[in-house]
């Protein structure tokens, strides 16, 4: 069916598909404003990506730096704080802030290679469910439910216990821990699409079943496994440093967001500030990276169920 | 509903032999016990010796099976560190957990019912907006540090509550809230999600039609229903509430499991960790289970899909 203007243009094509007709999602301001939310968090991600690349070049001290003289230092604006100290200073008179900025290294990094442990993990998996169905499919999801019925928190706990802290184990911990909810959205997408026509056709043209999963599913996938390896980012961070927290994770004297709110529990009577502001800064962090995913979630696909 | 049942049951005796066996991997393949248990000077023939007392000589699936059939007896060993049984160590610390667990859900629902239900009410309203920004930012929150945050206000500065320990309903207070903030802003969403899906049902309609008053209809004849998927929901997101109260108890000084067996982890009492974490698998499976089963019971849909 065709729709003619007056001056005979076809402007109207109701058989053309509407993946064609939309085209990639334009960039307008009121389409911008929609996303103010999205657009500021990723500013603040990006801050504290930046900062914690060049943190060398940021942070005012070594982070590592003992002085006893000041330890237990305020921060600047209360009494006794010093302007050369800003956010005060730990139980050995080490910069809390210059801590607090080479401390995101650590749970950025962690983060992010546990989540492409985890998520390249769950997207095989899922995607073999999904595909090949029958056993397969039921030892998988059985799998996923044991690992999503019990808790995260107590099995990284325990294998940790035995492997011993150490930034690798903990990626590799988190890696394996986390892989069920990508296998589990996977799976159900994978379901879906193995039922429209063009895997038919790729079917009946003879294509491997490697070629239909990698180069034909696969890449419908893509801005669903974005989306949650994004959200999946802050849930990562969370943990590791409740690790670091418990004395599990990274070790001190490295900083960490985790273990240095874990020493200044031990200071909070008196000085408050050591367990505040690297707590502040994971749930800064955190916040800023489900704002971003859900933005990122409605920016590319505002019907996706997540 | 007897297939029902026993496909449920099956999955849930897998789910107990693969908790068991990470539990037996975590002491007897990953690390090796003889060299945890012995003092550093100790020669190779005692090493030998306590080598072959363990048991660590046969093969891999006789060690296994002996921990499995110990285990299903309520024997998990003798704990390194004060030589008493496991498992009486960590039954003695379960009713803390319990009540923890307990009062963190009533928390939750404290908090998630009225907003819930009020930003479904009032939909794209400034209540409604507030309250998917207070998700928002509790979806982010370490629980950890809002309960260090807790203690700092309302502890160390207002003196108003202890700081730490168990006993008193005062103790309760600052735990069961955080506890609370963990669980409320998943459950504040799925109350939102359920009343908006049935607010707009027909039998809603016909209610009001018939002139049923605003608050009976929202009640008894929303409220209700909307129930059903909450219940589903929440009981499947048991394990997590009790993640959270492993982290909750941490940071409180709670004399629960979690507290016992983060102390077990740090003083490599092997024996205590495996007991812990398979008796509570056993009690988040046990209550997935009675879960499935009731929601099985009141919705056929479930049971036969």
């Amino acid at each position: 069916m065709k729709a003619v203007s007056a001056r005979g243009e076809v402007v109207l094509e109701a058989d053309e598909p509407a993946a064609l007709r939309a085209g990639p999602p334009r960039m307008s301001l009121r389409r911008l404003w929609r996303f103010k939310w999205g657009v500021a968090a990723t500013a603040i991600i990006l801050t504290i990506v930046g900062s914690a690349v060049w943190a060398p070049w940021i942070s005012p001290w070594d982070p590592l730096s003992v002085d006893i003289r000041h330890r237990l230092g305020p921060p600047a604006w209360m009494d006794g704080g010093t302007r050369a100290h800003v956010l005060g200073t730990d139980q050995v008179g080490r910069d809390l802030l210059s801590r607090v900025i080479y401390g995101g290294r650590v749970s950025l990094i962690i983060g992010v290679a546990a989540v492409l442990v985890s998520s390249s993990i769950g997207v095989l998996l899922g995607l073999a469910a999904g595909y090949f169905a029958g056993r397969m499919d039921w030892t998988i999801m059985t799998l996923v439910n044991v690992m999503l019925t019990f808790p995260f928190v107590l099995l990284a706990l325990a294998v940790i216990a035995v492997l011993g802290p150490s930034l690798v184990n903990m990626i590799i911990v988190l890696g394996i821990a986390d892989w069920p909810l990508y296998a589990r959205v996977i799976r159900a997408e994978t379901l879906a699409i193995r039922e429209r026509e063009f895997i038919l056709a790729g079917r009946a043209l003879g294509m491997s079943h490697a070629r239909l999963v990698f180069r034909q599913i696969l890449p419908n996938l893509v801005s669903v496994i974005v989306v949650i390896a994004t959200l999946q980012v802050a849930r990562v961070i969370i943990l590791e440093s409740f690790l670091s927290f418990l004395g599990l994770g990274v070790q001190p004297p490295t900083p960490a967001w985790g273990n240095m709110l874990g020493e200044g529990r031990v200071y909070m009577l008196n000085s408050w500030w050591i367990a505040t502001f690297p707590g502040l800064a994971i749930f800064v962090t955190t916040l800023a990276i489900n704002l971003m995913g859900n933005a990122l979630r409605d920016w590319l696909d505002p019907h996706m169920k997540l | 509903m007897k297939r029902y049942a026993l496909r449920q049951l099956l999955q849930l005796g897998v789910v107990v032999v693969g908790i068991s066996m990470l539990a037996f991997a975590i002491l007897h393949v990953i690390g090796d016990p003889v060299l945890l248990l012995l003092p550093l000077n100790a020669g190779k023939e005692e090493y030998e010796r306590y080598h072959k007392l363990l048991g660590l000589d046969k093969p891999v699936y006789v060690q296994y099976w002996k921990f499995a059939s110990r285990a299903v007896q309520g024997d998990f060993g003798k704990s390194w560190y004060t030589d008493t049984p496991a498992f009486t160590l960590v039954l003695e610390r379960m009713p803390p957990t319990l009540y923890l667990t307990s009062a963190g859900l009533v928390a939750a629902l404290l908090i998630a019912l009225p907003l819930g239900i009020l930003a479904a009410l009032k939909r794209h309203s400034l209540v409604d907006n507030l309250c998917t920004m207070l998700a928002v930012a509790g979806q982010a929150m370490p629980i950890f540090w809002l309960g260090i945050m807790l203690i700092i206000v309302f502890a160390v500065r207002l003196k108003a509550l202890p700081a730490s320990g168990y006993g008193t309903w005062q103790h309760f207070l600052m735990p069961a809230f955080t506890l609370g903030a963990f669980l409320a802003p998943l459950t504040m969403r799925l109350v939102r999600s359920g009343v908006i899906e049935i607010m707009n049902m027909d039998y809603i309609r016909t209610a009001r039609a018939k002139g049923v008053g605003e608050n009976t209809v929202v009640v008894k004849h929303a409220f209700r229903n909307a129930c059903i998927p909450i219940i589903t929901v929440l009981g499947l997101q048991f394990g997590q509430l009790l993640g959270g109260a492993i982290v909750t108890e941490t940071v409180f000084a709670w004399p629960g499991v979690a507290t016992l067996t983060v102390e077990s982890i740090r003083n490599q009492d092997f024996p205590v960790v495996q007991c812990a974490v398979v008796l509570l698998a056993l009690i988040i499976v046990s209550v997935n289970f009675l879960v499935d089963m009731i929601v099985g019971l009141i919705d056929p849909r479930i049971r036969l899909g």
